[in-house]
């Protein structure tokens, strides 16, 4: 195992403490700051990024306890590995460690085969942690993402009402079969970073990412203020995108990409579905299937965005909005009213 | 009951994983800041803050145990829990410290 280096800050009011500890942890290959008490480790923490806190808890000013507090509710260093090294007496003193959100404890005089494990172990976990969070936010807002740190990627669902979008390149088949695969992935990716950038920067998510298409979700996790409206600008931005970089393919003599969007609202099942290995924020209901369809509908009509009646009767914004022949949705026992923009 | 100073092998170990070099220089800091330790034991029994009282023995305690003072480390352990302040536990446990100074002084000698 690589040993991984730390800027690590270390808490301790007794100078012979202090001086152990930076020296044990340089010696492991870290980086060490000191702190005389908890107030002035806070202080620190709020001014520069620790990898970890090596934590003493009778201090003056401020203990390890009241530091451990204030730690677990700054949503800003909640996640910071917080290693509790300290003579105190009495196990219910550390279990109030542990209760209160430290990492781990070692007693002093600390033992340094015991350190190094321990500080590895943290600084994997952060290491981890971060990258989780990274990766968290490519693919989901930060408000999905926080909601998935809060709630430990918990397993279930429930009813939420939502507008779902759902997008998907037309003929993509077609026109991939002449390019080279670096072109058709490249295009792919250009494609799904200029939609993700509409979703997102309207206030929804996407959960869906299949082959030359995807399904977003406006309204939940997190309830917006109007999803109908969201999910409609978020179809207009991304075909006004699309259409520059279109002229930018035309110059190049390659086809132009052509885009169907179908959104519906109502009643869905959210939640985040899979295994805990891997799980995905998604919806299931009879909205979703009717964006589904309602974009495949777009292949037969000349509209790029269509949507059904509950979207509409919901649009702040109305301009271009008009309905055109109803439609009989495949799997839809009646058929239904359908709206178009533009 | 009798019992031994100094666990040599603590400081034996405390030579051989941080370097003997550094070892002496973290036991001078110990035996000068012991001075302000106790000052700061006689001001908390003073003031009757009972937390300050605890926290200098508890300090004390610590630095005993990382040298392996072990009569010093018991005996402010004594302080740090016995919950009450007691000025006469002050003077014995300064004798002790001076009584273990002076054998520490004696391992870097050796």
């Amino acid at each position: 195992m690589n040993d991984i280096q730390g800027n690590l800050l270390i808490a301790d009011d007794n100078k012979v403490n202090r001086l152990l500890m930076s020296r044990s942890v340089e010696l492991l290959g870290h980086k060490a700051s000191v702190a005389e008490n908890g107030k002035i480790a806070l202080e620190m923490l709020a001014q520069e990024p620790f990898d970890a806190l090596l934590l003493d808890i009778e201090m003056p000013e401020m203990d390890g306890f009241q530091v451990l507090e204030a730690i677990k509710t700054d949503p800003a260093l909640r996640d910071l590995p917080v290693i509790v090294t300290s003579s105190v007496e009495g196990l219910d003193n550390i279990v109030r460690c542990i209760e209160l959100g430290a990492e781990d404890y070692i007693p002093k005089p600390v033992n340094k085969v015991l350190l190094k494990a321990r500080l590895n172990s943290s600084l994997e976990k952060k290491r981890l942690h971060d990258e989780q969070k990274r990766l968290l936010n490519r693919f989901a807002t930060e408000e999905v993402a926080d909601d998935l740190q809060k709630s430990g990627f918990a397993i279930g669902g429930r009813r939420v009402h939502a507008t779902i979008l759902f997008c998907d390149i037309r003929d993509f088949t077609a026109l991939s079969e002449n390019m080279a695969p670096e072109a058709i992935i490249e295009l792919l990716n250009t494609f799904y970073t200029l939609m993700f950038e509409a979703v997102s920067s309207h206030g929804g998510i996407v959960s869906l990412m299949v082959g030359d298409g995807l399904m977003a979700i406006f309204g939940a996790p997190q309830p917006i203020k109007s999803p109908e409206q969201s999910a409609v600008e978020a179809a207009k931005e991304m075909l006004e995108m699309v259409a520059v970089l279109n002229e930018e393919r035309a110059a190049e003599g390659e086809p132009k990409l052509r885009l169907g969007f179908g959104i519906a609202t109502g009643e869905v099942v959210a939640g985040y579905a899979g295994t805990d290995a891997r799980a995905t924020y998604t919806c299931i209901g009879k909205t979703v299937n009717r964006a589904a369809r309602l974009e495949a509908h777009t292949k037969t009509s000349d509209c790029r965005i269509l949507f059904d009646t509950e979207t509409h009767d919901e649009l702040i914004e109305r301009d271009g909005v008009h309905r055109i022949a109803d439609a009989q949705l495949k799997g839809f026992s009646n058929s239904i009213s359908v709206f178009a923009i533009k | 009951m009798t019992q031994d100073l100094i666990d040599p092998t603590i400081f034996e170990e405390l030579q051989e994983a941080m370097g003997p070099e550094f070892a002496t220089e973290l036991l001078d800091t110990f035996l000068n800041d012991a001075a302000n330790m106790f000052a700061s034991l006689e001001q908390a029994a003073l003031a009757q803050d009972a937390d300050g009282y605890r926290r200098a023995a508890h300090s004390i305690k610590s630095n005993a145990q990382t040298f392996g003072a072990t009569a010093l480390a018991d005996q402010a352990r004594t302080i740090e829990l016995a919950g009450t302040i007691n000025t006469a536990a002050i003077e014995p446990l300064r004798a002790m410290f001076e009584e273990t100074a002076t054998a520490l002084k004696g391992l870097i000698d050796e």
